[in-house]
Protein backbone atom coordinates (compact mmCIF):
# COMPACT_ATOMS: atom_id res chain seq x y z
CA UNK A 1 0.00 0.00 0.00
CA UNK A 2 2.85 2.36 0.84
CA UNK A 3 4.87 1.67 -2.54
CA UNK A 4 1.86 2.38 -4.14
CA UNK A 5 1.66 5.61 -2.82
CA UNK A 6 5.02 6.41 -3.32
CA UNK A 7 4.64 5.30 -7.03
CA UNK A 8 1.25 7.66 -7.88
CA UNK A 9 3.30 11.02 -9.27
CA UNK A 10 5.02 8.64 -11.23
CA UNK A 11 2.33 6.67 -12.89
CA UNK A 12 0.24 10.02 -12.81
CA UNK A 13 3.05 11.42 -15.25
CA UNK A 14 2.53 8.54 -17.51
CA UNK A 15 -1.01 9.03 -17.43
CA UNK A 16 -0.96 12.19 -18.52
CA UNK A 17 1.82 11.91 -21.26
CA UNK A 18 -0.30 9.08 -22.19
CA UNK A 19 -3.30 11.28 -22.68
CA UNK A 20 -1.60 14.49 -24.09
CA UNK A 21 -0.40 11.95 -26.84
CA UNK A 22 -3.79 11.00 -27.66
CA UNK A 23 -5.31 13.61 -27.81
CA UNK A 24 -2.71 15.31 -30.11
CA UNK A 25 -3.39 12.61 -32.75
CA UNK A 26 -6.85 12.79 -32.61
CA UNK A 27 -6.42 16.47 -33.12
CA UNK A 28 -4.17 16.76 -36.08
CA UNK A 29 -6.07 13.69 -37.85
CA UNK A 30 -2.78 12.23 -38.14
CA UNK A 31 -2.60 9.46 -40.61
CA UNK A 32 0.65 7.76 -39.83
CA UNK A 33 1.52 8.57 -36.24
CA UNK A 34 -0.58 5.84 -34.20
CA UNK A 35 -3.15 6.25 -30.82
CA UNK A 36 -1.89 4.84 -27.91
CA UNK A 37 -4.59 2.15 -28.68
CA UNK A 38 -3.29 1.14 -31.98
CA UNK A 39 0.15 0.52 -30.11
CA UNK A 40 -1.89 -1.41 -27.64
CA UNK A 41 -3.19 -3.69 -30.58
CA UNK A 42 -0.51 -3.95 -32.73
CA UNK A 43 1.55 -5.52 -29.36
CA UNK A 44 -0.80 -7.75 -29.12
CA UNK A 45 -0.51 -8.49 -33.20
CA UNK A 46 3.23 -9.70 -32.36
CA UNK A 47 2.51 -11.56 -29.21
CA UNK A 48 -0.08 -13.73 -31.13
CA UNK A 49 1.87 -14.39 -34.20
CA UNK A 50 4.59 -15.01 -31.97
CA UNK A 51 7.55 -12.73 -34.03
CA UNK A 52 7.81 -10.78 -30.51
CA UNK A 53 9.34 -13.49 -28.74
CA UNK A 54 11.79 -14.41 -31.72
CA UNK A 55 12.93 -10.97 -31.79
CA UNK A 56 13.01 -10.56 -28.13
CA UNK A 57 15.28 -13.42 -27.51
CA UNK A 58 17.48 -12.84 -30.32
CA UNK A 59 18.40 -9.87 -28.56
CA UNK A 60 18.94 -11.11 -25.16
CA UNK A 61 21.04 -14.17 -26.33
CA UNK A 62 23.20 -11.60 -28.67
CA UNK A 63 23.36 -9.50 -24.91
CA UNK A 64 23.75 -12.54 -23.07
CA UNK A 65 26.99 -13.52 -25.28
CA UNK A 66 28.46 -10.49 -25.89
CA UNK A 67 28.11 -9.44 -22.41
CA UNK A 68 29.45 -12.81 -21.07
CA UNK A 69 32.22 -12.44 -23.02
CA UNK A 70 33.03 -8.76 -21.96
CA UNK A 71 32.70 -10.58 -18.29
CA UNK A 72 35.29 -13.11 -18.49
CA UNK A 73 37.94 -10.67 -20.70
CA UNK A 74 37.21 -7.72 -18.28
CA UNK A 75 37.30 -8.90 -14.53
CA UNK A 76 40.56 -10.52 -14.84
CA UNK A 77 42.09 -8.04 -16.91
CA UNK A 78 40.62 -5.12 -14.26
CA UNK A 79 42.23 -6.94 -11.43
CA UNK A 80 45.88 -7.61 -13.10
CA UNK A 81 46.11 -4.17 -14.07
CA UNK A 82 44.66 -2.98 -10.90
CA UNK A 83 47.21 -5.42 -8.58
CA UNK A 84 50.64 -4.90 -11.34
CA UNK A 85 51.84 -1.21 -11.96
CA UNK A 86 53.82 -2.55 -14.67
CA UNK A 87 50.40 -3.80 -16.37
CA UNK A 88 48.58 -0.54 -15.50
CA UNK A 89 51.10 1.84 -17.31
CA UNK A 90 51.24 -0.02 -20.51
CA UNK A 91 47.92 -0.83 -20.84
CA UNK A 92 45.73 1.66 -19.11
CA UNK A 93 46.82 5.02 -22.37
CA UNK A 94 45.22 2.92 -24.76
CA UNK A 95 42.35 1.69 -22.98
CA UNK A 96 41.39 5.13 -22.07
CA UNK A 97 41.87 6.02 -25.65
CA UNK A 98 39.81 3.34 -26.87
CA UNK A 99 36.57 4.00 -24.02
CA UNK A 100 35.54 7.54 -25.91
CA UNK A 101 34.87 5.72 -29.16
CA UNK A 102 31.07 5.04 -29.65
CA UNK A 103 30.37 1.43 -30.48
CA UNK A 104 28.30 3.23 -33.21
CA UNK A 105 31.25 4.06 -35.21
CA UNK A 106 32.24 0.28 -34.80
CA UNK A 107 29.98 -0.91 -36.99
CA UNK A 108 31.31 -0.54 -40.32
CA UNK A 109 34.59 -2.40 -39.12
CA UNK A 110 32.24 -4.85 -37.82
CA UNK A 111 30.71 -5.69 -40.84
CA UNK A 112 33.80 -6.21 -42.36
CA UNK A 113 35.40 -8.50 -40.02
CA UNK A 114 32.29 -10.24 -39.11
CA UNK A 115 29.98 -9.94 -41.73
CA UNK A 116 26.07 -9.42 -41.36
CA UNK A 117 25.61 -12.49 -39.10
CA UNK A 118 25.10 -12.67 -35.31
CA UNK A 119 29.32 -11.89 -34.53
CA UNK A 120 28.55 -8.26 -35.74
CA UNK A 121 26.19 -7.43 -32.57
CA UNK A 122 27.96 -9.67 -30.58
CA UNK A 123 31.33 -7.93 -31.18
CA UNK A 124 29.94 -4.65 -30.74
CA UNK A 125 28.43 -5.41 -27.58
CA UNK A 126 31.75 -6.54 -26.29
CA UNK A 127 33.49 -3.80 -27.23
CA UNK A 128 30.79 -1.41 -25.86
CA UNK A 129 30.70 -3.50 -22.20
CA UNK A 130 34.26 -4.35 -21.83
CA UNK A 131 36.15 -1.08 -21.04
CA UNK A 132 34.07 0.38 -18.22
CA UNK A 133 34.39 -3.16 -16.66
CA UNK A 134 38.15 -3.10 -16.74
CA UNK A 135 38.13 0.31 -15.63
CA UNK A 136 35.80 -0.07 -12.86
CA UNK A 137 37.39 -3.36 -11.61
CA UNK A 138 41.11 -1.25 -11.98
CA UNK A 139 39.74 1.86 -9.69
CA UNK A 140 38.38 -1.01 -7.22
CA UNK A 141 42.03 -2.46 -6.46
CA UNK A 142 43.38 1.56 -6.45
CA UNK A 143 41.12 2.01 -4.38
CA UNK A 144 41.69 -0.78 -1.63
CA UNK A 145 42.51 0.98 1.73
CA UNK A 146 45.72 0.29 2.64
CA UNK A 147 45.25 -1.10 5.87
CA UNK A 148 43.43 -4.28 4.76
CA UNK A 149 46.50 -5.01 2.52
CA UNK A 150 48.94 -4.09 5.47
CA UNK A 151 46.96 -6.30 7.94
CA UNK A 152 47.31 -9.34 5.33
CA UNK A 153 50.89 -8.82 5.20
CA UNK A 154 51.19 -8.59 8.88
CA UNK A 155 49.82 -11.98 8.97
CA UNK A 156 51.74 -13.42 6.57
CA UNK A 157 49.34 -15.12 4.39
CA UNK A 158 49.81 -16.74 1.10
CA UNK A 159 49.19 -14.90 -2.35
CA UNK A 160 46.02 -17.16 -2.92
CA UNK A 161 44.59 -16.30 0.31
CA UNK A 162 45.57 -12.44 -0.31
CA UNK A 163 43.06 -12.68 -3.54
CA UNK A 164 40.62 -14.70 -2.65
CA UNK A 165 40.23 -13.36 1.12
CA UNK A 166 41.47 -9.67 0.71
CA UNK A 167 41.64 -8.19 -2.43
CA UNK A 168 39.01 -9.90 -5.29
CA UNK A 169 35.80 -9.21 -1.89
CA UNK A 170 37.54 -5.86 -1.64
CA UNK A 171 36.91 -5.11 -5.23
CA UNK A 172 33.25 -7.24 -5.86
CA UNK A 173 31.43 -4.39 -5.10
CA UNK A 174 33.10 -1.84 -7.95
CA UNK A 175 32.84 -4.73 -9.95
CA UNK A 176 29.23 -4.90 -9.72
CA UNK A 177 28.94 -1.11 -10.68
CA UNK A 178 31.06 -1.87 -13.34
CA UNK A 179 28.67 -4.64 -14.98
CA UNK A 180 25.73 -2.67 -13.97
CA UNK A 181 27.56 0.08 -16.91
CA UNK A 182 28.33 -3.00 -18.32
CA UNK A 183 24.94 -4.62 -19.45
CA UNK A 184 23.16 -1.04 -19.66
CA UNK A 185 25.84 -0.48 -22.30
CA UNK A 186 25.32 -3.35 -23.87
CA UNK A 187 21.45 -3.16 -23.89
CA UNK A 188 21.90 -0.23 -25.62
CA UNK A 189 24.52 -1.20 -28.48
CA UNK A 190 22.66 -4.47 -29.41
CA UNK A 191 19.24 -2.46 -30.53
CA UNK A 192 21.71 0.34 -32.59
CA UNK A 193 23.47 -3.22 -34.02
CA UNK A 194 20.43 -4.83 -35.40
CA UNK A 195 19.07 -1.96 -36.94
CA UNK A 196 22.06 -2.43 -39.61
CA UNK A 197 21.77 -5.50 -41.24
CA UNK A 198 20.16 -8.37 -39.39
CA UNK A 199 16.68 -10.00 -39.99
CA UNK A 200 15.92 -10.61 -36.47
CA UNK A 201 16.38 -8.64 -32.48
CA UNK A 202 14.01 -5.87 -31.60
CA UNK A 203 16.06 -3.47 -33.45
CA UNK A 204 15.70 -5.74 -36.71
CA UNK A 205 11.58 -5.44 -36.11
CA UNK A 206 11.58 -1.74 -35.36
CA UNK A 207 13.05 -0.74 -39.09
CA UNK A 208 11.59 -3.66 -40.55
CA UNK A 209 8.05 -1.76 -39.45
CA UNK A 210 8.83 1.48 -41.08
CA UNK A 211 10.54 -0.27 -44.05
CA UNK A 212 7.27 -2.30 -44.54
CA UNK A 213 4.31 0.04 -44.39
CA UNK A 214 4.94 2.48 -42.02
CA UNK A 215 4.03 0.42 -39.42
CA UNK A 216 4.67 2.65 -36.45
CA UNK A 217 2.52 1.44 -33.81
CA UNK A 218 4.89 -1.63 -33.80
CA UNK A 219 8.17 0.73 -33.59
CA UNK A 220 6.39 2.83 -30.71
CA UNK A 221 5.52 -0.87 -29.40
CA UNK A 222 9.02 -1.99 -29.79
CA UNK A 223 10.63 0.82 -28.76
CA UNK A 224 8.30 0.45 -24.97
CA UNK A 225 9.99 -3.23 -25.24
CA UNK A 226 12.71 -2.41 -25.39
CA UNK A 227 12.68 0.28 -22.07
CA UNK A 228 10.80 -2.17 -20.44
CA UNK A 229 13.34 -4.84 -20.67
CA UNK A 230 16.25 -2.77 -19.99
CA UNK A 231 14.80 -1.56 -16.84
CA UNK A 232 13.94 -4.87 -15.84
CA UNK A 233 18.12 -5.93 -16.84
CA UNK A 234 19.17 -2.93 -14.55
CA UNK A 235 16.66 -4.41 -11.87
CA UNK A 236 18.44 -7.66 -12.22
CA UNK A 237 21.82 -5.99 -11.79
CA UNK A 238 20.69 -4.20 -8.68
CA UNK A 239 19.91 -6.61 -7.06
CA UNK A 240 23.35 -8.16 -7.01
CA UNK A 241 24.43 -5.60 -4.87
CA UNK A 242 22.42 -6.53 -1.90
CA UNK A 243 24.35 -9.92 -2.28
CA UNK A 244 25.72 -10.64 1.09
CA UNK A 245 28.78 -10.28 -0.09
CA UNK A 246 29.01 -6.52 -1.09
CA UNK A 247 26.53 -5.33 1.08
CA UNK A 248 29.21 -4.12 3.56
CA UNK A 249 30.37 -1.41 1.03
CA UNK A 250 26.79 0.38 1.49
CA UNK A 251 25.96 -0.50 4.99
CA UNK A 252 26.85 1.53 7.62
CA UNK B 1 63.81 -11.86 32.36
CA UNK B 2 65.24 -12.19 28.44
CA UNK B 3 65.94 -9.60 26.12
CA UNK B 4 62.85 -10.22 23.49
CA UNK B 5 63.33 -6.57 21.63
CA UNK B 6 66.25 -5.02 20.74
CA UNK B 7 65.93 -1.50 19.05
CA UNK B 8 69.09 0.35 18.32
CA UNK B 9 70.09 3.52 17.27
CA UNK B 10 67.41 4.05 15.01
CA UNK B 11 67.21 7.26 12.94
CA UNK B 12 64.29 7.79 10.27
CA UNK B 13 63.74 10.96 7.83
CA UNK B 14 60.92 11.19 5.62
CA UNK B 15 61.26 12.93 2.41
CA UNK B 16 58.99 16.35 2.68
CA UNK B 17 57.94 19.09 0.17
CA UNK B 18 59.86 21.21 2.84
CA UNK B 19 63.04 19.23 2.41
CA UNK B 20 64.11 15.82 4.65
CA UNK B 21 61.68 15.72 7.75
CA UNK B 22 63.53 13.90 10.86
CA UNK B 23 60.94 11.94 12.58
CA UNK B 24 63.26 9.48 14.76
CA UNK B 25 66.98 10.28 16.16
CA UNK B 26 69.17 7.96 17.42
CA UNK B 27 66.59 5.97 19.43
CA UNK B 28 67.47 2.65 21.78
CA UNK B 29 65.60 0.63 23.89
CA UNK B 30 65.21 -2.62 25.04
CA UNK B 31 61.98 -5.01 25.78
CA UNK B 32 62.12 -7.73 28.33
CA UNK B 33 59.75 -11.05 27.29
CA UNK B 34 56.42 -10.52 28.55
CA UNK B 35 56.85 -7.00 29.49
CA UNK B 36 54.00 -4.31 28.75
CA UNK B 37 55.97 -1.28 27.26
CA UNK B 38 53.62 2.13 26.95
CA UNK B 39 55.17 4.73 24.65
CA UNK B 40 53.89 8.41 25.10
CA UNK B 41 54.79 11.67 23.42
CA UNK B 42 52.90 14.58 21.52
CA UNK B 43 50.84 14.27 19.13
CA UNK B 44 53.10 13.70 15.57
CA UNK B 45 55.97 12.97 17.40
CA UNK B 46 56.60 9.99 15.38
CA UNK B 47 55.72 7.07 18.07
CA UNK B 48 53.40 5.72 15.20
CA UNK B 49 56.55 5.53 12.98
CA UNK B 50 58.48 4.11 15.95
CA UNK B 51 55.89 1.28 16.10
CA UNK B 52 55.62 0.45 12.24
CA UNK B 53 59.60 0.28 12.42
CA UNK B 54 59.61 -2.18 15.21
CA UNK B 55 56.85 -4.07 13.37
CA UNK B 56 59.04 -4.07 9.95
CA UNK B 57 56.53 -2.24 7.95
CA UNK B 58 58.95 0.33 7.47
CA UNK B 59 62.74 0.51 7.11
CA UNK B 60 65.07 2.55 9.28
CA UNK B 61 67.81 4.91 7.89
CA UNK B 62 70.30 3.90 10.34
CA UNK B 63 70.28 1.50 13.00
CA UNK B 64 68.93 -1.66 13.65
CA UNK B 65 65.69 -3.74 15.31
CA UNK B 66 66.63 -7.17 16.85
CA UNK B 67 63.58 -9.67 17.70
CA UNK B 68 64.80 -12.81 19.80
CA UNK B 69 68.48 -11.94 18.43
CA UNK B 70 68.09 -11.62 15.09
CA UNK B 71 67.77 -8.46 12.81
CA UNK B 72 63.99 -8.15 12.00
CA UNK B 73 63.35 -6.07 8.86
CA UNK B 74 59.80 -7.44 7.67
CA UNK B 75 56.38 -7.88 9.06
CA UNK B 76 55.86 -11.64 10.43
CA UNK B 77 52.72 -13.12 12.51
CA UNK B 78 54.82 -13.35 15.22
CA UNK B 79 54.30 -9.60 16.16
CA UNK B 80 50.61 -8.41 15.07
CA UNK B 81 50.25 -4.78 14.77
CA UNK B 82 46.71 -3.20 15.90
CA UNK B 83 46.14 0.34 14.81
CA UNK B 84 43.87 2.75 15.70
CA UNK B 85 41.83 2.86 12.59
CA UNK B 86 41.13 -0.87 12.95
CA UNK B 87 41.69 -3.38 10.21
CA UNK B 88 39.05 -5.86 10.50
CA UNK B 89 37.69 -7.19 7.06
CA UNK B 90 34.37 -5.77 6.55
CA UNK B 91 33.63 -8.27 3.49
CA UNK B 92 34.47 -11.68 6.36
CA UNK B 93 32.71 -12.02 9.45
CA UNK B 94 33.66 -12.37 12.44
CA UNK B 95 34.52 -15.90 12.50
CA UNK B 96 36.15 -15.93 9.07
CA UNK B 97 38.29 -12.54 10.34
CA UNK B 98 39.53 -14.90 13.05
CA UNK B 99 40.11 -17.71 10.63
CA UNK B 100 41.91 -15.51 8.53
CA UNK B 101 45.47 -15.47 9.92
CA UNK B 102 45.51 -19.40 9.93
CA UNK B 103 46.25 -19.44 6.19
CA UNK B 104 44.52 -22.79 5.90
CA UNK B 105 46.70 -24.05 8.21
CA UNK B 106 44.84 -27.04 9.68
CA UNK B 107 41.91 -26.44 8.65
CA UNK B 108 39.38 -28.50 10.54
CA UNK B 109 40.20 -27.14 13.79
CA UNK B 110 40.42 -23.62 12.22
CA UNK B 111 36.72 -22.65 13.20
CA UNK B 112 37.44 -24.14 16.55
CA UNK B 113 40.00 -21.78 17.53
CA UNK B 114 38.55 -19.04 16.04
CA UNK B 115 35.08 -19.87 17.71
CA UNK B 116 37.63 -20.31 21.16
CA UNK B 117 39.09 -16.86 21.13
CA UNK B 118 35.42 -14.78 20.26
CA UNK B 119 34.28 -16.42 23.16
CA UNK B 120 37.19 -15.43 25.10
CA UNK B 121 36.78 -11.61 24.13
CA UNK B 122 33.34 -11.45 24.78
CA UNK B 123 32.08 -12.01 21.40
CA UNK B 124 30.17 -15.00 21.73
CA UNK B 125 27.10 -15.37 20.06
CA UNK B 126 28.68 -12.48 17.21
CA UNK B 127 31.00 -14.97 15.09
CA UNK B 128 28.48 -14.76 11.84
CA UNK B 129 27.97 -11.29 12.22
CA UNK B 130 29.82 -8.57 9.74
CA UNK B 131 31.78 -5.58 11.26
CA UNK B 132 29.17 -3.06 10.17
CA UNK B 133 26.58 -4.56 12.29
CA UNK B 134 28.93 -4.63 15.31
CA UNK B 135 29.62 -1.65 17.27
CA UNK B 136 32.90 -0.08 17.69
CA UNK B 137 33.63 -2.00 21.23
CA UNK B 138 32.68 -5.15 19.85
CA UNK B 139 35.13 -4.48 16.21
CA UNK B 140 38.40 -3.80 18.50
CA UNK B 141 37.18 -7.00 20.57
CA UNK B 142 37.48 -8.57 17.11
CA UNK B 143 40.77 -7.08 15.89
CA UNK B 144 42.25 -8.30 19.41
CA UNK B 145 40.70 -11.64 19.07
CA UNK B 146 42.14 -11.95 15.44
CA UNK B 147 45.99 -10.85 16.51
CA UNK B 148 45.37 -13.62 19.50
CA UNK B 149 44.15 -16.27 17.40
CA UNK B 150 47.99 -16.77 15.41
CA UNK B 151 49.25 -16.79 19.35
CA UNK B 152 51.77 -14.02 18.57
CA UNK B 153 54.36 -13.24 20.33
CA UNK B 154 54.26 -8.93 20.22
CA UNK B 155 51.03 -7.61 19.91
CA UNK B 156 52.09 -3.56 18.87
CA UNK B 157 49.15 -1.64 19.52
CA UNK B 158 48.65 2.03 18.26
CA UNK B 159 46.29 4.14 19.96
CA UNK B 160 43.68 1.43 19.99
CA UNK B 161 40.91 2.24 22.48
CA UNK B 162 41.64 6.23 21.18
CA UNK B 163 38.27 6.03 19.12
CA UNK B 164 36.05 4.63 22.00
CA UNK B 165 34.49 6.55 24.23
CA UNK B 166 35.77 6.78 28.20
CA UNK B 167 33.51 4.05 29.26
CA UNK B 168 34.60 1.71 26.97
CA UNK B 169 37.74 2.37 26.74
CA UNK B 170 38.26 1.50 30.67
CA UNK B 171 36.19 -1.59 30.05
CA UNK B 172 38.54 -2.39 27.16
CA UNK B 173 41.71 -1.95 29.19
CA UNK B 174 40.66 -4.61 31.99
CA UNK B 175 39.43 -6.74 29.33
CA UNK B 176 42.93 -6.31 27.49
CA UNK B 177 45.15 -7.02 31.26
CA UNK B 178 42.53 -9.99 31.94
CA UNK B 179 43.38 -11.66 28.37
CA UNK B 180 47.26 -11.00 29.12
CA UNK B 181 48.13 -12.48 32.84
CA UNK B 182 46.39 -15.70 30.62
CA UNK B 183 48.48 -15.77 27.14
CA UNK B 184 51.88 -13.28 27.95
CA UNK B 185 52.71 -11.54 25.10
CA UNK B 186 55.09 -8.92 24.84
CA UNK B 187 52.69 -5.73 24.22
CA UNK B 188 54.13 -2.44 23.20
CA UNK B 189 51.25 0.76 23.35
CA UNK B 190 51.29 3.69 21.77
CA UNK B 191 49.16 6.16 23.53
CA UNK B 192 48.32 10.19 24.31
CA UNK B 193 46.95 8.88 27.27
CA UNK B 194 48.91 8.46 30.26
CA UNK B 195 46.58 7.18 33.11
CA UNK B 196 46.04 4.41 30.32
CA UNK B 197 49.47 3.71 30.22
CA UNK B 198 49.51 3.81 33.82
CA UNK B 199 46.49 1.37 33.84
CA UNK B 200 48.27 -1.04 31.65
CA UNK B 201 52.12 -0.91 31.51
CA UNK B 202 55.21 -2.30 33.49
CA UNK B 203 57.07 0.54 31.96
CA UNK B 204 56.81 3.90 30.15
CA UNK B 205 59.10 5.65 27.68
CA UNK B 206 58.27 9.49 27.05
CA UNK B 207 59.35 10.54 23.87
CA UNK B 208 60.02 14.27 23.08
CA UNK B 209 58.92 16.08 20.22
CA UNK B 210 59.89 15.66 16.89
CA UNK B 211 62.65 14.10 15.74
CA UNK B 212 61.40 12.24 18.63
CA UNK B 213 64.13 10.80 21.20
CA UNK B 214 63.77 8.80 24.67
CA UNK B 215 62.76 11.76 26.91
CA UNK B 216 62.04 9.58 30.07
CA UNK B 217 62.01 6.02 31.14
CA UNK B 218 59.51 5.41 34.20
CA UNK B 219 58.98 1.91 36.16
CA UNK B 220 55.31 1.19 37.19
CA UNK B 221 55.70 -0.54 40.27
CA UNK B 222 52.38 -1.54 41.12
CA UNK B 223 50.52 -4.93 40.92
CA UNK B 224 47.37 -5.58 38.84
CA UNK B 225 44.78 -4.83 39.62
CA UNK B 226 45.45 -1.18 39.86
CA UNK B 227 43.75 1.68 41.56
CA UNK B 228 44.69 4.53 39.52
CA UNK B 229 43.64 7.57 42.08
CA UNK B 230 46.18 6.03 44.76
CA UNK B 231 48.95 8.61 45.65
CA UNK B 232 51.94 6.96 44.02
CA UNK B 233 49.61 6.68 40.60
CA UNK B 234 48.73 10.26 40.60
CA UNK B 235 52.49 10.82 41.85
CA UNK B 236 53.64 9.15 38.77
CA UNK B 237 51.05 10.87 36.20
CA UNK B 238 52.38 14.12 38.14
CA UNK B 239 55.89 13.57 36.79
CA UNK B 240 54.96 11.89 33.25
CA UNK B 241 52.84 14.52 32.37
CA UNK B 242 56.29 17.48 33.71
CA UNK B 243 57.97 15.23 31.19
CA UNK B 244 55.72 15.86 28.48
CA UNK B 245 55.25 19.75 29.72
CA UNK B 246 52.46 19.86 30.78
CA UNK B 247 52.29 21.45 34.08
CA UNK B 248 49.31 19.91 36.41
CA UNK B 249 48.87 23.93 38.14
CA UNK B 250 47.17 24.69 35.21
CA UNK B 251 49.23 26.29 33.16
CA UNK B 252 49.55 24.24 30.00
CA UNK B 253 51.05 26.81 27.20
CA UNK B 254 54.19 24.68 27.80
CA UNK B 255 52.73 21.51 26.20
CA UNK B 256 55.66 20.92 23.17
CA UNK B 257 53.26 19.42 21.40
CA UNK B 258 53.95 19.63 17.83
CA UNK B 259 51.49 19.72 14.92
CA UNK B 260 48.33 17.08 14.67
Amino acid sequence: MQRLKESLPALAVIAVLIAAWWGAVIGTHSLIFPTPWAVVTGSWELIENGTLWQHISASLMRVGIGFGLAVCVALPLGLWMGWMQGAYRTLNPLFQMLRPISPIAWIPIAILWFGVGDASPIYLIFISSVFPMVVQTTVGVHTIEKRYLRAAENFGVSRRTLFTRVVIPAVLPQIVVGMRIGLGVAWLVVVAAEMIALHSGLGYMIMDSRNAGNRYDLVIAGMIIIGLIGLSLDRLMRSLERMRSVRWRYAH
Amino acid sequence: MRTKIEVHEVTKAFASNKGRLEVIDSVSFAVRESEFVAIVGPSGCGKTTLLNLMAGFIRPDAGTVVIDGSPHSRPDSRGILISQQGSVFPWLTVRENLMFGLNGHAPAGNAGIADHYADIVGLKGFEDSYPHELSGGMLKRAELARALVVKPEILYMDEPFAALDALMSLRMRNELLRILAKERHTVLLITHDVEEAIHLADRILVLSSRPARIRATFDVPFSHPRRLSSAAAQELRTAILRELGVDETGDDDACPAGPG
